[in-house]
């Protein structure tokens, strides 16, 4: 073997080793965001034990309009409605209220609920307690579930925020819940 | 290094240009180039067809030659044709042709690996272009694979991301082969500053493409994954986030633009010198820019999805580093202008195409810096104006350069001149017509007329249809360039070996057309 064919081959080899360790590294992109934000600080929503735990006075000076709003994802066929649609609400003091489900299908059903909240902002100044979307939701056919939640805004909710719209996307989950066995807790961690 | 091993790797008889066996098994990088340019050629035609049919349906308003899911089937093939059909087959084909002569070197570094990363091409091709058939139709999402909408592809998602892997096979191994050519081939004395500059900007867009199409090929893989074995890397119902696949995406999209246009960049900075009679202005700084802007796409990605919802600091952030990417490519453009300064230009064809290149794909970088500025941005998303700014980069920018090396270099590959009158023809009629095509655009994208849509407002109709007439004018102009390139090739006035009046560089030392292993003996670099 002479000198530049063995000089191409030691390339080749490195240079096949980087594309591997790339191909590996847009699957570690994916916890490397969450590490990211964590670090920087720009995480939307925020832990909701740790902000529980503080002492936060309620602001009676001061109300704000929760929005309650509920989509079904494109194959979902349950039928899903807030209790209300809207709630006037003092700033630091917790609320409970209902989504109702029904499965109008002829079989049983997992359902998985993802939140999404608007404006951006109020993304870390909305803190769920307790909401049925921290689990996935087994619901028999034909049946009829109320689905509790319970929430506060934060106080530090920017001032000019008037309106917070909270809004729930129904996945259809019977298959896959099946196939990964979906235990609570992973689901608590991931729609945290 | 002179003792170049040949007998090991390739034949040295030149066989037939007829028999398909030659064409089949050639580990030649002149063979290879060739087929990496005509198959580039091919692939415009059967992309530009695709733009004719998405430019006659929007010719007038309403719903009139095609359905919306076609429609939208072709704009999403036709990016898909053109970036790693056409651009980058085009470049990998000048590489092979151009790198081993500029260095010195009788061959690639790895002449069989170089045929398999050609021949791979034609099948990746040809499955993406059978799901246009499949049930369900081809991919119809967009170029950029968005989850979950690409998800809902029928038949044809796992033939769609199986042909990109091969195709992303295919750039990896050209894009070793081209390091390892560059690092290990060059004739004695040929130190990596006294590289032309296409050799270096493909250098560094090899190391751009090792960086990124693994990550391309993981994204799609997710996609697969998420698709037909349950996993819910981009699905929100299993906790997974659609946004992340743009995360994913614009990190190998962003380096891949760059991938696009920097080895135009050697191409301009070949061609101007020559005809302007002067040396390269700012060789150095040029090799730097080219390393800067390498540098900096990997830190701007999320500037092609400032409407997703992002923190103001990623948002500042994005945008500010975007627009430093101007710093270094303001430096390029200074450094051909000061190079053509004062100098005794004439403007044959090669030159006239890359001062097209420089004026048009500045217009390009200027929509670029607009596209840039977070808050304007909301206006602009996705809207014409969007489409406009990457086709004035993408064709009179990337495309331009490889026509005007098409030109440039074609003489000293076949030893015959083109026709030099028509030649000038071609580049006055492409640039009207690409300019009457695009440049409408701009007007419509600002007024709000949205990209992917069959159907737009009435007040669009006049621009629209002016970029119809456009793009047949254009798409028909490359006919000509078709028999420009087929008429040289069959004959015409013979080539000196030194081709232009003030060409430098190793390649045009060599007789025209060059001998089938150009540098058997290394030569004098001085």
């Amino acid at each position: 073997m002479d000198k530049q064919t063995k000089n191409s081959k030691s390339v080749v080899t490195k240079l096949a080793l980087v594309c591997v360790c790339m191909f590996g590294f847009g699957y570690v992109l994916i916890p490397l965001y969450d590490v990211f934000c964590d670090l920087t600080g720009l995480r939307f929503t925020q832990d909701s034990k740790q902000l529980v735990s503080q002492e936060i006075q309620e602001d009676t000076t001061r109300l704000v309009t929760v929005e309650f709003d509920v989509s079904m994802n494109q194959s979902m066929p349950w039928k899903v409605k807030p209790a209300i649609s809207k709630l006037q609400v003092h700033p630091g003091r917790v609320y409970i209220t209902n989504y109702i489900a029904k499965n109008t299908t002829q079989s049983a059903m997992i359902g998985q609920a993802v939140p999404s909240i608007t404006p951006y902002v109020a993304n870390r100044h909305l803190v769920k307690t307790e909401c049925f979307c921290f689990e996935n939701q087994p619901i028999e056919a034909g049946k009829e579930v109320e689905m509790a939640l319970s929430f506060m805004i934060n106080p530090k909710l920017p001032k000019d925020v008037k309106v917070v719209t909270l809004s729930y996307t129904f996945f259809d989950i019977t298959q896959s819940a099946k196939i990964n066995k979906l235990d609570s807790k992973e689901s608590v961690l991931a729609f945290n | 290094m002179s003792t170049v091993a040949t007998d090991d790797h390739h034949d040295d008889h030149q066989e037939s240009p007829y028999s398909i066996k030659r064409w089949l098994f050639t580990t030649n990088h002149k063979d290879i180039g060739t087929l990496y340019l005509w198959f580039s050629f091919i692939m415009f035609l059967i992309g530009g067809v695709m733009a004719l049919v998405i430019r006659t349906e929007l010719f007038e308003p309403g719903l009139q030659f095609v359905d919306p899911q076609f429609f939208n089937s072709m704009t999403t093939m036709h990016a898909i044709m053109m970036i790693f059909g056409v651009v980058m087959p085009a470049f990998t084909g000048l590489a092979n042709w151009l790198i081993p002569m500029m260095v010195g070197a009788t061959d690639m570094a790895l002449p069989r690996m170089n045929n398999w990363s050609f021949w791979i091409l034609p099948f990746a091709f040809a499955m993406m272009l059978s799901t246009l058939f499949m049930d369900g139709g081809g991919p119809a999402g967009g170029w950029t694979l968005y989850p979950p909408l690409v998800l809902q592809t029928g038949d044809a998602l796992p033939f769609v991301i199986l042909s990109m892997h091969f195709m992303g096979l295919s750039s990896i191994m050209g894009a070793i082969n081209v390091i390892a050519t560059i690092l290990n081939m060059r004739a004695p004395g040929m130190t990596l500053m006294k590289m032309p500059l296409f050799v270096w900007t493909w250098l560094i867009t090899a190391y751009l493409l090792i960086a990124v199409m693994p990550v391309l090929a993981g994204g799609i893989t997710m996609l697969l994954t998420d698709k037909f074995f349950e996993t819910s890397f981009f699905n929100a119902a299993g906790g997974g986030d659609p946004v992340m696949f743009q995360h994913i995406f614009w990190f190998f999209g962003h380096p891949e633009v760059y991938i696009l246009i920097l080895p135009s960049f050697g191409v301009v900075s070949s061609i101007i010198p020559t005809f302007a009679r002067k040396p390269l202005f700012g060789y150095a700084s040029m090799v730097y820019a080219t390393g800067s802007i390498a540098f900096l796409s990997f830190i701007v990605w999320a500037h092609h999805m400032f409407t997703v919802g992002m923190p103001l600091a990623g948002e500042l952030f994005f945008m500010f580093a975007t627009m430093l990417i101007a710093v270094p490519t303001g430096v390029k453009v200074f450094n051909w202008v000061a190079t053509m300064w004062r100098g005794a230009m004439t403007f044959e064809t090669p030159m006239l195409f890359a001062l097209g290149f420089i004026i048009m794909f500045s217009i390009g970088g200027f929509s670029g810096l607009m596209l840039a500025l977070a808050p304007v941005d909301f206006q602009y998303h996705d809207t014409y104006f969007v489409v406009a700014h990457f086709h004035y980069v993408l064709v009179p920018g990337s495309i331009f350069a490889i026509i005007a090396a098409v030109y440039y270099w074609l003489p000293k590959w076949c030893g015959n001149m083109y026709n030099e009158g028509l030649g000038k023809a071609h580049f006055w009629l492409s640039t009207i017509f690409v300019n009457l095509t695009f440049f409408p655009m701009h007007f419509v994208g600002l007024a709000g007329m949205p990209r992917r849509i069959p159907d737009y407002a009435l007040q669009f109709s006049d621009y629209n249809a002016m970029a119809t007439y456009g793009a047949f004018g254009f798409g028909l102009s490359q006919l000509l360039f078709l028999y420009l390139v087929i008429k040289a090739i069959r004959g015409g006035e013979k080539a000196t070996s030194q081709v232009w009046e003030n060409a430098e560089g190793l390649e045009w030392t060599l007789p025209s057309p060059p001998p089938y292993h150009s540098f058997t003996t290394p030569p004098v670099i001085k």
